[in-house]
């Protein structure tokens, strides 16, 4: 039997910029007949005014109501876009916990339920791996998720990950794909990371320079389009290619690096979470540690998808997209030195 | 440009004594400008080594404006090619001619291209003996490849030297990394012997050690690469180590707190490895492509290599150990 193409699409997580543009560009497909996108908050009203026949349902995915609305609308796909791996500010933990893990059991539940929903996208994150000194250098999709290594908002994401394998053993007529995200850089995308390298000074680990990989947001929307409007099961990392170190990313963002012993870090995460201005827990910090890379290989190779941003392009477009002009202008010193060098 | 300017600049660039000869410092100045004015349009074609040795200041200028902007490349292992070869190898370097006087023989069983898993004994109480197996692969490789080294977790938990393991091209000692990196078609470094090898006692020297649980014959079989055995002899001397301060050790989270003859007694003093004569000697090949993909799953024939390689290292060790008359001397 050929997979059915979908026809009544619903999207969670709206309000955030990933799922935003997802409905917009859902909108805009006449392929599909309904889309519908939930969220607590209504996305921005630009993105609204461009999202063609889509709809938008105020509704908490850990009410009861969001049976309903996939029941009596006939949704047959169901895009989970709202999990926060990286919530950009500092919000109540506890408050992201259950829309993280709760919202997503809730979900899954009216998922099972449905005998109409024949798919299920999930974003999930590349902070399932964690990141550590014990960690390999490159994670590919079939190594083990160590209940120990992630914590805080990875966790939520491996537990969320455990629910949706649940779903999969108990209906196994649902196609299941599953992206774990590596962190998203764009002009318009708001998250720890983007709030981290706007800081005039940046703290960083004394003594480590760890590597960072990206994905610039429209890569993140068009894997998640495509995973939405074809039958790709399975898990797959998405990142982009190329490796910045930190240090690189601050010195190309022209910020101050303030290299600070591990054991001052929490407090100063706490000072900066305390100030509203970035939420900086500790898998952040044992990213900002040791770094993250995945391996793409199944991405390209079996999904089909190569990302067309790499690490470095995504994020030289991030600071020229959000205008972060330099504090210390690497690029004046750089051509003095080289004059120097000419003559 | 002032006069005063351009001489100030030559004498960073010679290294010789402020205020020396004018006249040499004139023809040096010469030298400069014209190199500057034949190397500017030839330097996006190609940078062959005549043009390069021309102008160390300028590419050291070139080095330091690409360290502002952020404006280079590393690897997803971390490894970043030009940090290494303009300021961490070339002190090392000097170890490697001047103090230890490194000879290394075998340079044509490193294949061309290709991966390879290079296997060696360790020893010497600090690792240097992979440091030093690192550049006999540069100096004697034809294509002057670097050799990408494994290691212990220990070293990638340490502030600064984790981030310089990984920035000069090491990674976990593990079957994932090693795996990718041989399948890119890296030269890989292991040393089996880990710590028991590195922190064994003086009387011990050049008996090899338990090769760990044979990860890195797996490794090889899976990716199907050659295994090089290397045998290393002189650094076993460089730190006789004669003693162990275990509570010392145990507080400071080593594997061990050395003493030898003159550590910690002389000091920072103490900790200058003795002037050996090396001899880094590259053996033959072993081939692993001839093992089936089910091979890899007999933990029999995986002991097997394992104790192949080491059996083969142990054999050079003694090869060379009988030829030898002199530590200092070779």
């Amino acid at each position: 039997m050929p997979p059915m193409p979908p026809s009544n699409v619903l999207v969670t997580g709206v309000a955030g910029d990933l799922g935003s543009r997802l409905l917009a560009r859902l909108g805009n497909n006449p392929e599909l007949d309904r889309v519908i996108g939930v969220d607590t908050s209504p996305p921005r009203p630009e993105l609204l005014r461009r999202a063609g026949h889509a709809e938008f349902v105020r509704a908490d995915i850990r009410n009861p109501l969001i049976a309903k609305i996939i029941s009596s609308a006939k949704v047959d796909t169901v895009v989970h876009a709202s999990t926060h791996a990286q919530p950009a500010g500092p919000t109540r933990r506890v408050a992201v916990k259950e829309v993280n893990v709760i919202g997503t059991m809730r979900l899954l539940a009216a998922c099972q339920k449905s005998p109409l929903v024949r798919k299920l996208v999930v974003k999930s994150s590349a902070a399932v791996y964690g990141a550590g000194a014990r960690s390999p250098a490159v994670f590919d999709e079939d190594t083990e998720l160590g209940p120990t290594s992630p914590s805080g908002y990875a966790k939520d994401a491996v537990e969320m990950e455990g629910y949706v394998r649940g779903l999969m053993r108990r209906r196994p007529d649902i196609t299941v794909t599953m992206g774990r995200f590596a962190n998203i850089v764009g002009p318009d995308v708001d998250t720890v990371l983007t709030r981290y390298f706007a800081l005039p000074v940046v703290p960083t680990v004394l003594g480590f320079d760890s590597r960072l990989q990206m994905l610039h947001s429209s890569d993140a929307l068009a894997a998640l389009e495509i995973a939405t409007l074809e039958d790709r099961p399975g898990v797959y990392n998405v990142a982009a290619d190329g490796v910045l170190t930190l240090g690189q990313a601050i010195r190309r963002a022209g910020r101050v690096e303030l290299p600070l012993p591990r054991t001052a870090l929490p407090s100063v995460g706490k000072v900066l979470r305390g100030a509203r201005i970035v939420d900086f827990s500790a898998d952040q910090v044992s990213l900002l540690n040791f770094g993250r890379v995945v391996d793409t290989t199944r991405l390209k190779n079996d999904f089909g998808y190569t990302p067309r941003w790499n690490t470095r392009d995504a994020f030289d477009d991030f600071l020229t997209g959000r205008g972060i002009r330099p504090v210390v202008d690497g690029e004046r010193l750089a051509g003095v030195l080289t004059a120097v060098g000419r003559r | 440009m002032s006069s005063g300017s351009s001489a100030q600049v030559i004498r960073l660039h010679t290294g010789g004594a402020p205020g020396g000869d004018p006249a040499r410092e004139a023809d040096a100045g010469d030298a400069d400008r014209d190199a500057s004015v034949v190397e500017l349009p030839t330097a996006p074609a190609s940078e062959s080594a005549a043009d390069g040795a021309d102008d160390p200041l300028g590419r050291l200028l070139t080095f330091l404006a690409r360290r502002l902007t952020g404006d280079y490349a590393v690897d997803e292992f971390g490894f970043d090619p030009e940090l290494t070869d303009t300021l961490i190898l070339p002190p090392l370097k000097l170890l490697y001619d001047k103090w230890f006087r490194v000879a290394a023989v075998g340079g044509e069983n490193l294949p061309v291209d290709g991966g390879a898993l290079l296997v060696g004994n360790h020893s010497g109480v600090l690792p240097i003996d992979s440091i030093m197996t690192a550049l006999a692969v540069r100096e004697r490789h034809p294509q002057r490849r670097h050799l990408r080294m494994l290691g212990a977790d220990l070293v990638f938990k340490a502030p600064v030297l984790g981030t310089l393991a990984r920035k000069t091209g090491q990674t976990l000692a593990c079957n994932p990394d090693a795996e990718r990196l041989l399948r890119a078609g890296e030269l890989v470094g292991v040393w089996p012997e880990g710590f028991k090898g590195v922190g064994k006692p003086f009387s011990a020297r050049y008996k090899l050690q338990r090769f760990g649980r044979g990860g890195f014959a797996s490794a090889a079989m899976r990716a199907g690469v050659p295994i090089i055995p290397v045998a290393v002899v002189g650094a076993e001397e460089i730190y006789p180590k004669i003693g162990d301060i275990k509570p010392l050790a145990r507080l400071l989270g080593l594997p061990y707190f050395p003493v030898t003859p003159f550590f910690p007694l002389l000091g920072p003093l103490g900790a200058v490895p003795l002037p050996t004569k090396w001899t880094i000697e590259f053996g033959e090949p072993i081939p692993t492509d001839g093992y089936g993909p089910e091979a890899v799953d007999d933990p029999m024939s995986v002991f097997n290599l394992n104790d192949q390689v080491r059996e083969s290292i142990q054999q050079m060790l003694y090869r060379r150990l009988a030829r030898r008359r002199n530590i200092f001397s070779g």
